[in-house]
């Protein structure tokens, strides 16, 4: 009843293509931005921005990051923390080999480097398709690690191969706090989450979407592959390179290459396939439950054990922990097998018609 | 009957743990970031098993430190960067009141949390592991690699072979295979200056990441034929090393690896091709020190050990966990008596006294931990404070050392980081202090 757009006219084509077409969406998303960007910085604790947000939002973006290529264009990655890497090791030398370049603009370069990387990785994609691709992916996610470890040049002959990430400074001002720096990756991910929400449903995104359901039928009403794809890649290894200049700079502080393992790129996987794979809303969604999860329930367990005064040891948490996750994961792809966003979709179909049945 | 007998104080434990919400005035906490599970959990379980029954130790035998109860609370960080920096968060408020220093048992944990802790005032202790080159205190105040260093290690192992072999080094060929990683790597630079100054033939050898298969390096090495093979293992990689060696044939008693390659989790998997190996560490294995026996006499004796496994009692690493409880709580004694005896310290306190440790052979001695590891004398120059390592030979049933505490080349190493210390001070803008002017 509430959430209805009965009545709400479009007169004009700019108002048929905006985008939030729906006038309770619009609301509720300036909503959600007032609440992330006022409401939080004032009430959350030092530990809700270091171990909570500021993660939760650079995954976002890794999964985004991810979710435009697989989700939106179709092509299968394994290398997703690869490129992580190449952002978060460019954004470093970027500052440092260049006297005096700003922090957002290292930003920018970082990803735009990683977008390079991916494009000559993604070449492999105009002749392989699917779990082939996935594997060749693979070979970035290896050849990009060993390369970091491999030549010093990358970790400035640092003897130990860890990089330590420089200051965060903008206009003079330092970005030291954990608030402050929640603040910079917040919207650093709102412009960015806004631009692929626009990109997705722009000519490129169709483009993409096309290639990815049947790419000889896209072909044939004039779509490019090549550039397509290569496109696809460029712009989800920009999204995962910013990431990982943001997970190195906001977030670790420190990292080395053995830190953007294999593991990473496949827990980025999982995020977009529980979150909702083709939609930008469920990567946001699907690094919520991989991440917030596991704390969750490590702080809830041992209460709830010591409330029935069940004798587990911390191992004994740790594992039933692991254990529970698993067993949620499989309950959600049973319950829902497109992600917790369609769930939300669902959720969004059933109030239009609230409080009626039909 | 016996498992309900053996539930009942865990469960005690567990609630006992939760009850803590908040710190009472006359408390010591301890945050415990440990890990049980995840790739190395059986090296965890051992270590913070030793750690954790001192604490509980100390607490029964004399009532805390100067009657100040010691509590803590553990965190599973799973080896995990991403985890330790959660739990480190999870836990610092607790931490900000009283704080016992933070063993994170991972370089990867430590160095993420080196700058966060100097800003929240909560010491990091890295014992025996890195960031090493916060030796020097003057840019590391919160930073504590107590005891030894990778670097200071391969110095010591390369004077141990010198003293073996009575010839010197000069001519001789050594071989060092390494973990390719930050722990591997570190020491490369003090053993090519040791190349240089003792005029020994080096070879690098890298293993990748897990190292489970090692087949093409090993053949290297026998092509080499080198006199010694230093060996910087970890994990997995290390038991397949040992095999590979018998595999080729090639001497286990002139392998001599790293202390994260010396324990029983790396020799007994290993077999047969363990006996011989030899390994540098900084604490003994072994029931024989007086206070490993009165701990399971104490503690396990009133059924509030935390190893399920006892077996594990006296294991180099269970030893080593000890160990580390033993300089942690002698830290929090010396801040006390600085800063009022019977008082809980906190993180700026205990800096202090890390800063200013003094634990003579005669202090050692009175725990009961004679031999068990060397003497240590910290200072804001020198936040290692020994640099010392006894090598031990696995006889393929335990550990047995061969040597006496052996000092790495302090002239030599030191320096190195100082340099690379002035070296990371440029890159993020601070100031060193003045050491001259630290009391």
């Amino acid at each position: 009843m509430i959430y209805r757009e009965a009545g709400q006219f479009k007169t004009s084509y700019a108002a048929d293509q905006q985008l939030f077409p729906i006038r309770q969406d619009r609301i509720g998303i300036l909503i959600l931005l007032a609440v992330v960007f006022l409401a939080i910085p004032g009430i959350a604790s030092e530990y809700w921005f270091s171990a909570i947000l500021i993660p939760f939002l650079i995954f976002s973006l890794a999964a985004l990051g991810l979710n435009i290529l697989t989700g939106y264009a179709g092509q299968l990655s394994l290398g997703s923390a690869a490129f992580m890497a190449v952002g978060a090791y460019a954004a470093y030398n970027f500052q440092l080999r260049i006297d005096g370049i700003p922090i957002l603009i290292s930003f920018g370069f970082a990803g735009l480097t990683a977008a390079g990387v991916g494009i000559l990785f993604g070449l492999p994609s105009l002749w392989i398709k699917g779990f082939y691709l996935a594997v060749a992916t693979l070979a970035a996610q290896f050849f990009i690690v060993w390369c970091l470890t491999k030549f010093p040049w990358f970790s400035n002959y640092s003897s130990s191969g860890v990089i330590s990430a420089q200051k965060v400074v903008i206009l003079g001002h330092e970005f030291a706090s954990p608030r402050e720096k929640y603040l910079l990756v917040l919207s650093i991910v709102a412009v960015m989450a806004l631009a692929a929400k626009n990109m997705v449903r722009s000519s490129t995104g169709r483009a993409w979407m096309a290639v990815r359901d049947m790419d000889v039928a896209a072909a044939v009403i004039g779509i490019r592959l090549m550039p397509t794809k290569l496109l696809a890649f460029a712009v989800s290894s920009f999204y995962c390179g910013v990431a990982g200049a943001l997970y190195a700079f906001c977030y670790l502080g420190s990292v080395e290459p053995d830190g953007f393992s294999l593991d990473m790129s496949f827990r980025i996987l999982f995020m977009i396939i529980i979150g909702g794979v083709g939609s930008i809303l469920g990567s946001f969604l699907g690094a919520a439950f991989i991440l917030l999860l596991p704390i969750f329930l490590d702080i809830t367990l041992p209460w709830a054990a010591g409330l029935l005064g069940l004798p587990f040891s911390n191992a004994t948490v740790s594992h039933i922990q692991i254990l529970l996750f698993g067993t949620l994961i499989m309950f959600f792809l049973i319950v829902e097998p497109h992600g917790l966003a369609r769930l939300w979709q669902i959720g969004k179909e059933k109030l239009r018609l609230w409080p009626f049945p039909h | 009957m016996f498992k309900h007998r053996k539930s009942v104080p865990t469960a005690a434990i567990s609630i006992a743990l939760l009850a803590q919400g908040a710190i009472a005035a006359e408390e010591q906490f301890f945050p415990v970031l440990s890990y049980r599970v995840g790739p190395y959990g059986a090296n965890g379980q051992s270590f913070f098993g030793g750690f954790v029954d001192y604490l509980t130790y100390v607490n029964l035998k004399e009532n805390g430190v100067n009657g100040v109860k010691i509590v803590w609370e553990e965190c599973e960080t799973e080896y995990n960067n991403a985890k330790g920096i959660e739990c480190y968060e999870r836990l610092k408020d607790k931490a900000k009141v009283s704080t016992g220093p933070i063993h994170t048992m991972s370089t990867g944990v430590a160095y993420a949390l080196i700058d966060k802790s100097k800003e929240d005032k909560i010491p990091l202790a890295m014992m025996g592991y890195g960031r090493t080159d916060a030796v020097d205190g003057s840019v590391f105040p919160y930073a504590f690699p107590l005891v030894t260093t990778y670097q200071m290690q391969a110095s010591a192992i390369l004077r141990f072979i010198k003293e073996r072999g009575k010839g010197g080094l000069e001519g001789k060929k050594i071989v060092y295979l390494y973990h390719d990683s930050a722990y591997g790597k570190e020491p490369i630079v003090a053993l090519q200056e040791e190349a240089k100054l003792n005029k020994f033939e080096l070879t690098l050898i890298p293993v990748a990441h897990p190292g489970n298969e090692q087949g093409a390096q090993w053949l290297k090495i026998r092509q080499e034929n080198p006199d010694y093979v230093v060996f910087w293992g970890w994990g997995v990689m290390n038991q397949t090393a040992l095999k590979a060696a018998q595999k080729v044939g090639f001497s286990r008693d002139k392998m001599i690896g790293s202390w994260w390659a010396g324990s029983e989790e790396d020799t007994v998997p290993a077999g047969d091709a363990a006996k011989g190996y030899m390994a540098a560490t900084w604490n003994v294995a072994g029931k024989d020190v007086p206070l490993i026996a009165d701990i399971e006499k104490v503690v396990y004796g009133a059924g509030k050990g935390n190893l399920q496994d006892t077996s594990k009692i006296g294991t180099i690493l269970y030893n080593r966990g000890v160990s580390a409880a033993v300089l942690s709580v002698e830290a929090t004694r010396k801040a006390q008596e600085k800063y009022g005896k019977g008082k809980p310290v906190n993180g700026e306190q205990v800096r202090w006294a890390m800063e200013n440790l003094d634990i003579t052979d005669a202090r050692l001695k009175e725990i009961g931990a004679t031999n068990l590891l060397p003497q240590i004398k910290t200072s804001c120059t020198d936040h290692e404070g020994s640099g010392k390592v006894k090598i031990q030979q696995w006889d393929g049933a335990k550990w047995i050392p061969v040597s006496g505490w052996i000092e790495g080349n302090k002239g030599l190493i030191h320096p190195l980081f100082q340099a690379s210390a002035k070296q990371y001070a440029t890159e993020k803008g601070i100031a060193p202090r003045d050491c001259s002017k630290e009391k």
